[in-house]
């Protein structure tokens, strides 16, 4: 990890030398771990499968057309392929309503593990770095946040400021900055002490550039694990929310909310219930895979 | 350790209060009873009233503090919609909530020591691989999809279980397994992991080498010190197994108190939201309380430390 203190360098060609060679050793090791190879194939479709949808399906995600109610899949008895995974109790393309609803979940996903990292690990450096009374403040709220039972608090809260996109966001960021806080601060808490530190302070730097140039860049390889598992943890949440339908509000096709409008016609039509359940375990299982080799990869004594 | 304890308490103290704290903007927002009077027959006279006789009128510094010496009592008013006390409607699920996650801890812990072991002590075969397979799904299967997957089996296709409600043990089966099978994947991971780091200390070989039978090794030496790590990690995530409890009692129907302030929440029912909250909270910390507790009574080193 104290490699990475070397791409701090101002020296273009050595950087860009260094960089190439890192992408080469990523490719060496991800190559070589199949599972999170095939989990990072998953992860590309799901996330290109969303920026995509408009093209990939030209249908209206909303689009109710009682008509075709409760079509199956193409692949079954009496299924076409003009709804491929079938449609809803309203009419809805089911598959139109996957993508739009992997935007939701990936989005959310994605922008909660961002912003609640960006919190955890301001807080984290300035909790580990100053220490004292700060430290002592920044870590006790820390542990009344972990003591909460996060789901009931992320619904009651949802509850008073409304159901929305970025109301969502907020609040899971808002709970969930303290893994990345604790564990950026036993990071920063070690760096601290090492002779990098120590050189920084003995030719002058200011608190403030050693936390930004010297300590910041040796703290990014655990982050971004935490953040791999952040994501999975926090698609789960948001689509446990709208299922409760306590989530996004019902004008946008979320997963959670596929499963729960799924429930009354399970008998007549299970791919509704199978279908938004399977891209939500695929996702999730490939952000974990992911996430254990990044840590083997950028931590090898984490094994 | 008398020290920490001590620590623990203060904070489940400010845990609580937070908690409660939290709660009471609810009724900020919903204070105000017009909004709830869509009966447009009543007058300004009789919604004034109302308000002062839920205390309304008065400054906000001096409903929060009346909110809390009530809440401390245990009284969060009526419940809006079924017009009882809203802790007495709480407490009534609140049997249901702690027999379907005991259970879920039970099915998940002595599920999971078989399966670890056998991993670890099989380590590398086709049957760890297989196992760890299932564990690492497991974790990754959200509740309610599980769930539904299992109502539709079970329920629907095979029609061996009832899909909702309670009153049996044939109602709990389906429920108490969903709310298991993520603690139960992740633990059994745990179980491995702890059991191989275990098998390779030096007082196994000891033991080994003075000719104890393998299972006795396995047991009097190497589960009870893989135990540790293990009730810690179920320890710190209670919070989650209560959380998964009320997504499994809202998609069976199961009675208890999560899937009443689930209902609560969307009705906008405040004093049982608050109710339930505070209970759940309470439980929450009185199950960690419990569980630093069983540390003492299980670990001879953390009870002589400082001492």
């Amino acid at each position: 990890m104290t490699s990475t203190a070397v791409f701090t360098s101002k020296d273009g060609a050595l950087r860009h030398q260094h960089e190439s060679r890192r992408m080469a050793r990523v490719w060496q090791s991800l190559s070589r771990a199949k599972p999170a190879l095939a989990a990072s194939f998953v992860l590309a479709i799901a996330i290109m499968a969303s920026i995509a949808a408009p093209f990939l399906s030209s249908k209206d995600p909303n689009g109710v057309d009682i008509m075709v109610r409760l079509q199956p899949p193409a692949l079954l008895d009496d299924g076409s392929w003009t709804n491929p995974l079938g449609t809803d109790q309203l009419g809805r393309d089911v598959f139109t309503r996957l993508l739009y609803g992997g935007r939701i979940s990936l989005t959310v996903g994605f922008a909660t593990a961002l912003l609640a990292g960006i919190i955890g690990m301001v807080l984290g450096l300035l909790s580990g770095y100053y220490g004292g009374l700060l430290d002592e403040a920044i870590m006790r709220v820390a542990d009344i946040f972990l003591a909460f039972p996060f789901l009931i608090l992320a619904m009651v809260t949802i509850m008073m400021v409304g159901s929305g996109l970025g109301t969502m966001i907020l609040v899971l960021s808002i709970f969930g900055w303290v893994g990345f806080a604790r564990v950026i601060r036993a990071e920063t808490l070690s760096i601290r002490e090492k002779e990098l530190v120590e050189a920084a302070r003995a030719i002058g730097c200011r608190n403030g550039r050693i936390i930004a140039y010297h300590i910041l860049p040796n703290v990014f390889a655990p982050m971004i694990v935490i953040a791999t598992f952040a994501v999975a943890s926090v698609i789960v949440v948001e689509a446990a929310l709208s299922f409760l339908g306590l989530g996004i509000p019902p004008a946008i096709p979320s997963w959670g909310m596929m499963l729960s409008d799924s429930r009354n016609v399970l008998r007549d039509a299970p791919w509704i219930g199978i279908l938004p359940g399977l891209c939500i375990t695929l996702v999730v299982l490939s952000l974990n895979l992911v996430g254990d080799w990044l840590r083997d990869f950028l931590d090898p004594r984490l094994r | 350790m008398r020290r920490y304890l001590m620590r623990r308490l203060v904070l489940l103290v400010f845990v609580v209060w937070g908690v409660v704290s939290v709660t009471f903007v609810v009724t900020l927002k919903a204070g105000d009873p017009a909004a709830f009077m869509y009966h447009i027959r009543e007058t300004k006279e009789e919604i004034e009233e109302l308000r002062r006789r839920l205390g309304l009128d008065r400054p906000l510094h001096e409903q929060y503090f009346n909110y809390l010496v009530k809440a401390v009592q245990g009284d969060f008013g009526s419940s809006i919609r079924h017009r009882q006390p809203a802790t007495a409607l709480i407490l009534d699920r609140l049997p249901y909530t702690l027999l379907l996650g005991g259970l879920a801890l039970l099915i998940s812990f002595f599920l999971a020591l078989p399966i670890g072991v056998l991993a670890a002590v099989k380590r590398g075969t086709s049957l760890d691989g297989l196992t760890m397979l299932f564990a690492l799904v497991g974790q990754a299967i959200p509740v309610f999809w599980l769930g539904i997957l299992l109502i539709l089996i079970f329920g629907v296709w095979l029609r061996w279980l009832p899909v909702s409600g309670a009153g049996s043990l044939k109602h709990l089966a389906l429920p108490a397994v969903t709310l298991a099978a993520y603690p139960l994947a992740r633990n059994a991971r745990l179980v491995r992991s702890s059991v191989l780091e275990v098998l390779g200390r030096e007082y196994v070989t000891t033991a080994r080498a003075k000719g104890l039978k393998d299972w006795t090794v396995l047991i009097r030496h190497v589960l009870r010190n893989a135990l540790m790590p293990i009730m810690t990690l179920n320890a710190l995530d209670l919070g989650s197994l209560l959380g998964g409890a009320v997504i499994t009692e809202s998609v069976f129907g199961w009675p208890g108190m999560g899937r009443l302030t689930v209902l609560a929440i969307r009705d906008w029912d405040y004093p049982v939201v608050q109710a339930g909250v505070a209970l759940i909270a309470m439980t929450y910390v009185l199950a960690n309380l419990l569980v630093d507790l069983l540390y003492l009574a299980l670990d001879p080193r953390i009870r002589l430390e400082g001492q």
